[in-house]
Formats: structure tokens, C-alpha cells, sequence
């Protein structure tokens, strides 16, 4: 038997967060799966080639700042912080648990979470909070928002796109985890969206649209600061629940609580999409 | 005796607040509060949000969270309500010293009508945790607790009045931060108001209560939360005296604290009546009509006494 080509190092770090996710949506509470699991590749990408932050300092002053806006995909911001050393992942077996900090919405109690998250809508504001900051204190730090393609429905995500736009705020960069589902269906069955890159564009932002899975386009497009004087939106093209393929692009993915039976098959899938795409990568 | 508003009083320190600290920023939701004011070599810390209340409060948490210290300014009903969930989740929950300067207190938005009266921001305020909530009675008042919050760690909503208002006498003791400022000392019952027409009443009452031969302790309230419950509660009736609705302001404050007492004092209310409050009229005709007035106070006075009105 060929002995499985060792992936690259990014999509190593997603397998294993992939793996962290589903073993946390099989505790006892279950978790936000399929939003957890669309933006691996995003968080993946931005705490290991792009922001400048170091596990060891996590109060560094001029560290780069990341807003999980949409908190609900806490428990995937979680499985990367334990990837990227914020904690042992071992911290995590008690997830949701009573006692455990870990709850599914993430609290600054967790080493390596800027801000509370949960309640939609919230993390833009404090972004251009952050990109000022970084701003009136002449520092380069840059400021991430990573933000849910549903919460494009609250209003205050767009007072914040306004102001952003106004000020100039190059320092801060928005990531749409573009899934295109919500918790009773399409995005655009509920409220639409489209045409969304049109909206960013009019509200004063630079707009990029990548395949939100591409590790590569990911890294490029967000390593490297957009045009002076505008604030820059990565719209992701993802898929909900990405990785399993029994829950992919479902509704039902939205929150789920994994059983045994379940579990096992997810991580059997896990398993052999890391094998595939190591031989592929190679 | 001069007589500034306590919102002017903030407006015209805030220069000076940017100036001795690099950390101070000013944002605004074009209030206009700031029109005309020249913030010299410091103007890049002065923004001004525009019309986003929730934008405006997120912000300010983005910077706190960044070393700085933000004094926000809006209308208290915007502070309170509009803006309440990012107060709580991005400033409260984080205990970030955000300074929120919220101006219209009360009725002070007068013929504006209910849209922008806040009879219930102190209530709002006082529940969230780690929340100091202040409200100056005169222009010098304002400042001093403002200069005085340089010590608190946290965030602070500070109520600001929007009428000029009598400045106290000389000889009192001094104003700080968390105790309850007496204004007269009478044993017989305490007076507790807080902001700048109910320590007027207050102290209007007390004169009428003195005409019958009754002594009245009047105090000044300017911080409702953390509340100087040792100095309002000691031993005699009380009855508070604010600008808000009955419910959940300092008259439930002071109640709360009393019930908790094995042998707590009478507390009766001297609010804004449970309703909304219509119709057209400036501030001090809409306080004495809600029944914020000398003879209302005194007349509750006597009725915690047991003593009949005369």
C-alpha cells in the first residue's frame, strides 16, 4: 500500500481543525457546524500567513487584531487557536461543558479572542474602532473582520461599512464567509444580498471575490494591504458544512450534535479527504 | 451666581481633556454639541461618526480596546436604548473605560417630545454590571466628576443637563465620585435627588419642610450606581427625587438597598410618572407637570413622617 503523500502545511492545519470541529459538535451541546466548517480555509490562512501575532505575547500591542464577527462559528475559531498554540488542544475536550471557558460564543477568557462575539453585527463597529486605534497611533497593524454572509442583514455592519469607507481605513480588511445559506435557507430566499460586491463597491470599499477554500488565492489576497485610502472586503465564496459531504450545502448543517455513529463517519470522511488532497497537492 | 449647563460645561473641557491625555479621543454622532470648538494640534483625536449610534459605541470599544479612552457623545435616549446592546456586549462586558456623555437628560429634550425624552437610561445603566453611572446636578459638578473618572477603570455613563443650571453654594463638602454629597443636614428625613431640577426641588422642599417645624438632610445623588448607600440610608425615611420614571431608577435604587436592611426606612418616589409624556413644552414646565417639584417633595416628606399635608 503507498503510504498517504504528506499535504501541504495549510491544508494540514485544516484537516486537523476539521477533525477539532466535528469532535466538538459530537459533545454533549453539539455546535455550528456547517459555519464552523466554511470558514476553515479563511481562518486558517489569516492566522498562519497572514497575521502578525505571536501565541506567546497574545497582548502584544502592535499584533494584528482578528474580529470573529459571526461568534457563532466559535467553536472553528477555537479548533485554529489551539492549532496556531493560543492553548493546548486538549483544553478543548470540555467544550460547552458546565465549567469549561469554551462556550459557543467566544469570550475574551480564551487566550488569543480580541472581543465577545455572538450577538451579529458587532464586529465591523469595533474593526473601525481597531483600524483608528492602529491609525491614530501610527502604527501598520492591520485589523480583520471576519463576518458572517447572513449578518449582512443587520444594520449596523453597514453604519460601520459607511464609516469605514469615510475615513479612509486602509488598515482594515473584512472577510464575507459568503456560504449562502441561513438558518431557514438561501440568503437570498430570506433577505437578498445581491448584488453584493456592487453594495461593497458603492459603500466605498475595494472588493476582491475569491473561491473561499483556495488556501492560495486566500493568502494572496489577503496578505497584502489593499489600495491606500480604501477599506477592502474579500467576499469568500464557501460552502456550508465544507468537508463532510453528507451535510455540505445544507440547511441542516447550521447546528448539529454528531453521534457516535455520525462522528465516526465524519472523521472517516476527514480522513480520507487528507489523504486525497495530499496526493493531489503533491 | 453664574449658571452654565452641565453639557456645556463637558463641551468646553473636552480640549483640555485631549490636550493632557494622548489617549483621550472624542467621537461624536453629529450631535453639533462640538461646532466651533478648536481642538488646536489634537483634531485628528476628534471624530465625528455621523448618525450610527450602534457604530458609535462599537468604535469606541475598538479603541478602548486599543489603549485608548473615548468620550462618546450622543443623546441619553440613543445611549440607553438605540445603542444599548453594543454598550453591553462591546463596552460593558469587556469593562472598557468608555465615557459615555449623554446629553438631553430627562425631559431636557422638551417640545422635542418622547422620541427624545430618556426617562429610563438610568435604569438601563445601573443594570449592567461594572457600569458607573453619574449624574452631575451643575456645570461644576460635571467637571469635577469628570476629572474625577480618570480613576475609574471601567465604563461610565455620565447623564448630562441641557439647561443652565444654578451653580450650589459655597461650603459644602467637596464633590467625589461615589458619595453622595450633602447639601443640608436635617435629621428628621433625607431628601436623595439627583441631577439638576431635583436637587432644586429637593432643596425647595426642604425650605417648606423647615416653615413646619421639620428638618430635612438633602442629598446631592450625582452617582447613582455605585450608590452611596451607607449615606442615603441612615436611619431615616428617604425620598428620592429624580428626572426618570419611577421604575428603575435611583428611587428603586435606594428601595432595593432598603429592602435588604433588617429594619430599612420608608422610601417613597418623587419620579416622571409611568407614561409616556406628549405634548409640547420646554423642560421646566414638563418637570413641575410630571410633578418633579418643591411641594411635591415636601408633601411626599410628610407622608413618609406620618405627618398629614397642611
Amino acid at each position: 500500500m503507498r503510504e498517504p503523500v504528506e499535504a501541504t502545511e495549510l491544508d494540514a492545519h485544516c484537516a486537523r481543525v476539521r477533525e477539532r470541529i466535528v469532535e466538538m459538535c459530537a459533545g454533549a451541546e453539539g455546535g455550528h457546524l456547517g459555519g464552523s466548517m466554511s470558514l476553515v480555509e479563511i481562518l486558517v490562512s489569516l492566522y498562519f500567513a497572514v497575521l502578525r501575532i505571536d501565541p506567546a505575547d497574545p497582548a502584544a500591542p502592535d499584533r494584528d487584531r482578528l474580529v470573529l464577527s459571526k461568534g457563532h462559528a466559535g467553536i472553528g475559531l477555537y479548533a485554529v487557536l489551539a492549532e496556531r498554540g493560543f492553548f493546548p488542544a486538549e483544553d478543548l475536550a470540555g467544550y460547552a461543558e458546565p465549567g469549561s471557558a469554551f462556550s459557543a460564543h467566544p469570550t475574551p477568557a480564551i487566550p488569543g479572542v480580541e472581543v465577545p462575539s455572538g450577538s451579529l453585527g458587532h464586529g465591523l463597529p469595533l474593526g473601525v474602532g481597531f483600524a483608528l486605534a492602529a491609525r491614530l497611533s501610527g502604527s501598520a497593524r492591520r485589523c480583520f473582520v471576519v463576518l458572517g454572509d447572513g449578518e449582512l442583514q443587520e444594520g449596523s455592519v453597514w453604519e460601520a461599512a459607511m464609516a469605514a469607507a469615510s475615513l479612509r481605513l486602509d488598515g482594515l480588511t473584512a472577510v464575507v464567509d459568503r456560504n449562502g445559506l441561513q438558518i431557514t435557507g438561501g440568503t437570498e430566499d430570506v433577505i437578498e444580498l445581491e448584488p453584493l460586491a456592487d453594495r461593497w463597491r458603492t459603500f466605498g470599499w475595494t472588493v476582491h471575490e475569491v473561491d473561499g477554500h483556495d488556501l492560495g488565492a486566500l493568502v494572496d489576497v489577503l496578505g497584502k494591504p489593499g489600495p491606500p485610502g480604501r477599506p477592502a472586503v474579500v467576499l469568500a465564496r464557501t460552502v456550508k458544512g465544507r468537508g463532510l459531504p453528507f451535510v455540505e450545502g445544507q440547511v441542516r448543517s447550521h447546528y448539529a450534535r454528531l453521534g457516535d455513529r455520525q462522528r465516526r463517519r465524519a472523521q472517516a470522511v476527514l480522513r480520507a479527504t487528507r489523504r486525497t488532497s495530499g496526493q493531489e497537492g503533491r | 451666581m453664574s449658571a452654565r449647563a452641565c453639557r456645556d460645561a463637558y463641551r468646553d473641557l473636552v480640549p483640555e481633556l485631549l490636550a493632557a491625555d494622548a489617549r483621550a479621543v472624542c467621537l461624536d454622532s453629529d450631535t453639533g454639541l462640538f461646532a466651533g470648538i478648536d481642538f488646536g494640534g489634537t483634531a485628528a483625536r476628534y471624530v465625528n461618526l455621523g448618525i450610527a449610534e450602534q457604530n458609535l459605541m462599537g468604535v469606541a470599544a475598538g479603541l478602548a480596546q486599543s489603549g485608548f479612552v473615548p468620550y462618546v457623545n450622543t443623546m441619553a435616549a440613543f445611549a440607553a436604548t438605540r445603542a444599548l446592546e453594543a454598550v453591553k456586549i462591546d463596552i460593558a462586558l469587556c469593562g472598557l473605560p468608555v465615557r459615555i456623555m449623554a446629553t438631553h437628560d430627562g425631559l431636557a429634550a422638551g417640545h422635542l417630545g418622547p422620541t427624545h425624552h430618556s426617562l429610563e437610561d438610568l435604569a438601563v445603566m445601573r443594570l449592567l454590571p461594572g457600569m458607573t453611572v453619574l449624574v452631575p446636578h451643575a456645570a461644576s459638578a460635571a467637571e469635577e466628576l469628570i476629572r474625577q473618572c480618570a480613576d475609574v477603570p471601567g465604563p461610565v455613563y455620565m447623564r448630562l443637563g441641557r439647561k443652565a443650571a444654578p451653580e450650589p453654594p459655597p461650603g459644602l463638602e467637596p464633590l467625589r465620585l461615589g458619595r453622595a454629597q450633602p447639601l443640608r443636614d436635617g435629621g428628621d428625613v433625607t431628601i436623595a435627588a439627583t441631577g439638576p431640577y431635583p436637587v432644586l426641588a429637593a432643596l425647595g422642599a426642604a425650605d417648606l419642610l423647615a416653615a413646619d417645624g421639620v428638618q430635612a438632610r438633602v442629598l446631592n445623588v450625582h452617582t447613582v450606581r455605585p450608590l452611596d448607600v451607607q449615606a442615603i440610608l441612615n436611619g431615616s425615611p428617604v425620598v428620592t427625587v429624580e428626572e426618570h420614571w419611577a421604575s428603575g431608577g435611583l428611587g428603586s435604587a435606594v428601595a432595593e438597598a432598603a429592602a435588604e436592611l433588617p429594619d430599612g426606612p420608608r422610601v417613597l418616589r418623587v419620579a416622571v410618572p409611568d407614561a409616556f409624556v406628549p405634548g409640547a413644552g420646554d423642560q421646566a414646565y414638563l418637570v413641575a407637570r410630571a410633578g418633579i417639584t418643591p411641594e411635591a417633595v415636601a408633601d411626599r416628606a410628610r407622608r413618609a413622617l406620618g405627618i398629614s399635608a397642611t
